[in-house]
């Protein structure tokens, strides 16, 4: 869901600061009104957060016991599970996306109309799908057309249709960003398109490319929550329905599931721009 | 079922549909109307001098991009009520995808921001611009241009993830999908069709509309 089908830039690129362009450091009255500004946001912010708190404190919402009871190992670890449950969905989505993604961007650039036209077609019909049809899609037709199957398998049903085209476009900015005089070497010393592609071109725009198609991957795990959908046990399936076991914990409960996933996503990008940042030049 | 039948099936469901098609555009450019103030207010904050203004706009863009969006639809289903607030599915679904495409329109100008040649920014500085005129007069309406194709595929992304809001109850286009086809499960593949036409129609002359403007914006260069 999340996909913005941005250019492929380097994500080090919009992530360096270049404020200090933009303005001196500040100065003595610069930074009285920073001060002033700061202070009223602050007392505005502190209004809002004191209303909040007083608000949920007179429901009980801020009772010890329900947020204890949240964050119980037994509780974590339900939640954990539902999370791993998102892990594997992600993943077996994920590794089918790599592959796929990659034939895909290699039959668009085909010289070959019978491989490039129907890549094409793939890519352009799935990209412009929201993705929570295409996991409702296959849980609305197997039971009719075919068989009932895991719920886990319309997940990664649906999230591999649509990353797969998403990845493609990933992969083939990778290969078209590379210098020319790359593949016309490859071609100078006799190399067949084949192995120019494979040896010469592809481990390079490959490379390239792993900070695109690692954050590509963090979006998808973000997007497995759409399994909500269809009944998949997931993380936040599993942190919205613990009200109808336990209906005092509904707030603590969806409170807790967001900061998880805030967290599992929030490690997982800086990860990733450590990386962008080691294969950058 | 013959292809006639088919065909009165999806004129008898037309009416759902267009009422789906209907709050999914309105639910879209409502969004996106919202989420461009919100997301140049956060862009100015984090390029802003201000410290501490860098510091909330980075921990709001850093929140909305790191939670999925269902997630915080639940957040605001589950939690305004809380609050005292009496919301209908619609409107929190409004209130998530405004805050939650604000975070990524920001993020959007401020790479444009800092695609503007830093020697536009330092002469402004240097003419004794302040960091407001130096934004109003000199960066942003440079930035303006590069940023109308990001802009574009945030619009084009958000009508996508409007559809995310039929998990949390709003009757847009998916919602009535899935009623139609559990209702009608032989139907599936010719709704979905449908559907997919409904999408299109607004996804494709967006399209259209941000190319018009990435070639003007390229001419008057």
């Amino acid at each position: 869901m999340t996909t913005v089908d941005t250019p492929p830039t380097r994500l080090s690129e919009t992530v360096r600061h270049r404020a200090t362009v933009l303005h001196d450091v500040p100065g003595p009255r610069a930074r009285r009104r920073i001060l002033i500004g700061t202070v009223l946001f602050v007392v505005v912010l502190a209004a809002f957060v004191g209303y909040v708190v007083v608000r949920l404190g007179r429901y009980g919402h801020l009772e010890q016991a329900r947020w204890s009871y949240v964050l119980s190992p037994e509780i974590l670890r339900y939640l954990g599970e539902g999370l791993l449950n998102n892990v594997r969905a992600a993943a077996v989505a994920g590794a089918l996306t790599l592959v796929l993604g990659l034939f895909l961007a290699l039959g668009r650039l085909s010289r070959r109309a019978v491989l490039r036209v129907p890549a094409v077609a793939w890519i352009e019909f799935f990209r412009g799908f929201p993705l929570v049809l295409l996991i409702l899609f296959p849980y609305l037709l197997f039971p009719v057309y075919l068989t009932r199957i895991a719920a886990i398998w319309y997940v990664v049903i649906g999230l591999t249709l649509y990353n797969s085209a998403v990845m493609a476009e990933i992969y083939r900015a990778g290969i078209l960003s590379l210098d020319r005089g790359q593949s016309e070497a490859a071609y100078a010393v006799g190399m067949t398109r084949g192995q120019a592609l494979r040896l010469v071109i592809l481990p390079q725009a490959i490379r390239r490319m792993v900070p695109l198609l690692l954050t590509q991957l963090i979006i998808l795990f973000k997007d497995s929550t759409l399994g909500v959908a269809v009944t998949y046990p997931e993380a936040l399936r599993r942190g919205e329905t613990m009200g109808s076991f336990e209906p005092r914990v509904v707030f603590q409960a969806i409170i807790v599931t967001a900061v998880i996933f805030f967290l599992a996503s929030f490690t997982l990008s800086r990860l990733v721009a450590l990386i962008d940042r080691r294969v950058g030049r | 079922m013959g292809g006639s039948d088919m065909a009165r099936y999806l004129l008898d469901s037309l009416p759902v549909f267009w009422g789906g098609f209907r709050t999914t555009l309105i639910l879209a450019l409502a969004s996106y109307a919202g989420a461009l103030i919100v997301g140049t207010i956060l862009a100015v904050m984090r390029i802003s001098p201000a410290a501490p203004a860098r510091a909330a706009g980075l921990a709001y863009v850093e929140w909305f991009r790191n939670v999925p969006l269902l997630v915080l639809l639940f957040v605001a289903i589950l939690c305004l009520p809380k609050l005292g607030l009496r919301v209908s599915p619609f409107q929190s679904a409004l209130l998530v995808l405004v805050m939650y495409t604000g975070a990524q329109v920001c993020e959007a100008l401020r790479a444009g921001v800092n695609a503007v040649a830093p020697g536009q920014a330092e002469a402004a500085r240097s003419l004794g611009l302040t960091f407001s005129q130096n934004l109003r007069y000199v960066v942003l309406p440079q930035a303006a241009r590069t940023v109308v194709p990001p802009l574009g595929s945030i619009f084009i992304a958000l009508v996508k993830n409007t559809s995310v809001a039929s998990l949390i109850g709003v009757t847009e286009l998916t919602f009535q999908f899935g009623e139609l086809a559990r209702d009608t499960p032989k139907q599936v593949m010719p709704l979905l069709a449908a559907v997919g036409v409904f999408y299109l129609v607004i996804t494709i002359p967006a399209g259209y509309v941000v190319s018009r403007f990435e070639r003007r914006a390229l001419i008057s260069r």
